[in-house]
């Protein structure tokens, strides 16, 4: 037992934090914004030669061959940072069904491209039904050895805008079927959606959309699990940097902000929400760490520990960046203060693979109640 | 990051488990989970006129003195077990179970480190071993009626005469004093010195014989646990001062480097919740439980269970700095403010889930759910965040002490 950072972690989180405050300044995820790609090729390149796109693939695809611990020590660092782009839909939405599900050839052939940033992929699960459950997938697939048709309407998928590929869920006569499709095509259009955090969630349309089986026919459902075992957990590691910079930034100000002649900090109210800040900021992170850890070592209850890190991370979080708004007072509310970036980011994170209900709820069956 | 245990660690518990699984007696393997709440515990049943529980705490207690565990924080050379912080650790989360109690109470916990580290000689050789083989019961004379969060400002005082202390003045939620022998003290020996300057700690020996008036102070559980203690003269050698005259504030306040990862009430609510839930599924709580009706109280009790995984997470945190040198900040107060909160919330998440049984104390009613554990709970943990450091002081020590906040 230890809750301590390995000395690889502690390195790769300075060397993170650092690159980030340089490479990724709030500036810039402001003009990502307003930007039609929602990303900057420029810093996607610099992450990629710090290695970061290939963390979790192995050397022997072009990646570094780090595990999944060590890389949600470095999206902890992303959400602090705020950065915007298709960091993880590349990552877990294609290296990682791809290292789940793909052949030896398919591996060889986007693995490298992937870790190199060379390519960019994404995952087309959900659809307008807005479920995470095998039941909401719909779309149509007809397979045909190893080439696969689909069509249907795919719904807040991640950056398909500037995705190259999309690994897509959709439904054959043998059940869910993944398939790799690319997006330059006639069968695919890209309509983005206006969110929020104002990332890049797309509507997709697949109409006789072509693309090549990943895995077997049917076998889908079951390659997506470990998929969004890891896409919830990165989730919870996105949120406790998010939710940790939104803490640090309320007590500063706190600290500076004078009323009736002194900081507000020094005020009960205002300490006691602070302490509640931290309190649910730490335990956050643990329990998330503590899923990652499960996924890590394969420990027989992962799919709890997943669960129950990100029902608790979407709700404790949401209290952080609640009360950062209020001890900000009415500044927090400008869009030129810093603090409302997170509040709205912190929304998108606690809804993507499930919010705390979806997650409580599962939960819920497995304690048998 | 590891939440498993290394070869080592594995093998000592192990250990522990398989002392505890053969060596507990049969009446702790009996009594229900909540069995921390305000009854007094082990020092109670010590005292019992009933043959069966005092017998049951003497055995155990001589059980765990062959391995040194009854103090296992405690160095070797006074008896202890000197465990590491992960193997008290440990030895905690395999107690807490199986539902074994830690025994000596407050001479272990308290008043045996203070007498490590400040005691001379003499007293060391007067005390230890009295707490060690539960000979001498102790009590702790600290909170007064108008001296509770802010404990320094107390006014109990200790006048010098010759060679004694002669005390007057009044305690206030005295737990035990009256099982107890002996009891350690805070009291003002420098009225005019800065409130935290004039303090000095002292042993009284035998309390009833040095004429402490005990009062029962019974709580609204209808329990007596806590007393009033009043002194009028009473007389203390001076020998019987721990560490310096007027620095008893700090002498009080320093403890053994023990393990403070509270591990033992996250096991103690994660027990509560699964028996909660396996009274669920159970043919009586198929009747008493609502949770069939109301799918929010399945949220409910869901969210109970993933929060006392919160509350491990917090005791495996402190463990973790403890055992790598840190000594714990504002983490300390995290997991007590979050794991008595989270206690309440367990006890209101059960009797809410028995609706109308919720109403039921008498624990040997036919209609009592689960002997009553939840109803008794509700009220009993009430304490949980006044005592040791209410949750407001808890937050005002994390927002000053660690996140720098000025204070008010």
């Amino acid at each position: 037992m230890d809750l301590g950072f390995t000395e690889q972690q502690e390195l790769l989180k300075n060397a993170a934090r650092d690159f980030l405050e340089n490479e990724c300044p709030e500036q810039l995820v402001r003009d990502m914004e307003e930007d039609e790609r929602g990303y900057s090729p420029e810093l996607w390149s610099k992450m990629a030669e710090q290695g970061w796109q290939g963390l979790l693939i192995p050397e022997e695809y072009g990646g570094v061959g780090f595990d999944f611990l060590d890389f949600c020590v470095l999206l902890e660092e992303f959400g602090r940072a705020l950065v915007p782009g298709p960091f993880m839909s590349s990552v877990l939405g294609g290296a990682v069904p791809l290292l789940v599900a793909g052949s030896e050839e398919q591996k060889q052939e986007f693995l490298p491209s992937i870790a190199s940033g060379d390519l960019i992929f994404t995952l087309a699960q959900t659809e307008p039904s807005a479920r995470f459950d095998e039941q909401g997938i719909e779309a149509a697939a007809t397979v045909d050895g190893n080439e696969v048709t689909i069509s249907g309407t795919k719904l807040f998928v991640p950056d398909a805008n500037v995705a190259d590929y999309m690994v897509v869920a959709a439904r054959s006569d043998n059940g869910v079927t993944l398939a790799i499709v690319a997006t330059d095509q006639p069968g695919v259009t890209v309509n983005q959606l206006l969110t929020i955090a104002r990332d890049k969630q797309c509507e997709v349309i697949l109409d006789g959309a072509r693309g090549q089986l990943l895995g077997e026919d049917g076998g889908g459902w079951e390659s997506l699990q470990p998929v969004m075992q890891r896409y919830a957990v990165a989730e919870c590691a996105y949120l406790v940097g998010l939710a940790q910079m939104d803490f640090e930034i309320s007590v500063d100000y706190a600290k500076e902000r004078v009323q009736f002649g002194r900081p507000i900090g020094s005020f009960q109210a205002i300490q006691h929400k602070c302490a509640d800040m931290v309190t649910d900021v730490d335990g956050s992170r643990f329990i998330m760490y503590k899923a990652a850890w499960s996924i890590n070592t394969d420990q027989e209850d992962t799919q709890m520990a997943v669960n129950m890190a990100k029902a608790w991370t979407s709700e404790a979080t949401r209290r952080v960046v609640a009360h950062g708004q209020q001890i900000h007072g009415g500044i927090g509310f400008t869009k030129d203060y810093k603090i409302q970036l997170y509040y709205r980011r912190q929304k998108r994170a606690e809804l993507a693979w499930g919010d705390t209900d979806h997650h409580r709820e599962l939960v819920a069956d497995q304690l048998g109640i | 990051m590891d939440w498993g245990d290394s070869a080592e660690q594995a093998s000592f518990r192990a250990q522990v488990r398989g002392f505890v699984g053969e060596r507990l007696p049969d009446f702790y393997r009996e009594l229900d989970a909540n069995r921390s709440g305000l009854d007094g515990g082990w020092q109670a049943h010590r005292a019992s006129d009933d043959p069966e529980e005092s017998g049951a705490a003497r055995d155990w207690a001589r059980a765990l003195a062959e391995n040194g565990w009854v103090a296992p924080n405690w160095p070797v050379e006074y008896g202890g077990a000197g465990l590491s912080v992960w193997e008290q650790f440990i030895f905690k989360q395999e107690m807490a179970e199986a539902g074994a109690p830690a025994v000596g109470g407050q001479g272990v916990t308290q008043i045996g480190p203070t007498v490590i580290v400040h005691g001379n000689e003499q007293q060391k050789e007067k005390y230890l071993t009295g707490i060690l083989e539960g000979d001498t019961a102790w009590c702790q004379g600290y909170s007064e009626p108008g001296a509770g969060s802010d404990l320094a400002s107390l006014q109990t005082r200790a006048r010098r005469d010759g060679d004694e202390y002669v005390i007057n003045g009044q305690k206030i939620w005295t737990s035990n004093a009256h099982n107890a022998d002996n009891m350690y003290i805070l009291v003002r020996t420098d009225p005019d010195a800065p409130k935290h300057r004039g303090i000095s700690l002292i042993i009284i020996d035998d309390i009833h014989e040095a004429g402490v008036q005990v009062r029962p102070l019974v709580d609204m559980t209808f329990n007596h646990h806590f007393n009033e203690t009043f002194f009028e003269d009473v007389r203390a050698p001076v020998s019987n001062r721990l560490g310096e005259e007027n620095r008893g504030w700090y002498v009080g306040m320093t403890l053994l480097d023990f393990e403070r990862s509270n591990i033992d009430s996250a096991i103690l609510d994660r027990t509560l919740v699964e028996e909660l839930i396996e009274y669920i599924g159970s043919d009586e709580g198929a009747v008493c439980a609502r949770t069939g009706d109301l799918p929010t109280l399945r949220a409910e009790v869901a969210d109970r269970y993933i929060e006392c995984d919160v509350a491990r997470n917090f005791g495996m945190r402190i463990a973790s700095m403890q055992a790598s040198g840190v000594v714990p900040n504002y983490e300390a107060s995290t997991g007590k403010m979050f794991g008595t909160e989270t206690h309440q919330r367990v006890m209101r998440t059960g009797t809410k889930t028995l609706g109308l049984y919720g109403n039921v104390w008498g624990k040997d009613s036919a209609y009592a759910p689960m002997r009553s554990q939840f109803t008794h709970g509700y009220v009993r943990s009430i304490p949980s965040t006044i005592a040791g450091g209410s949750s407001e002081i808890q937050r005002n020590i994390i927002a000053t002490r660690g996140l720098g906040l000025p204070r008010g």
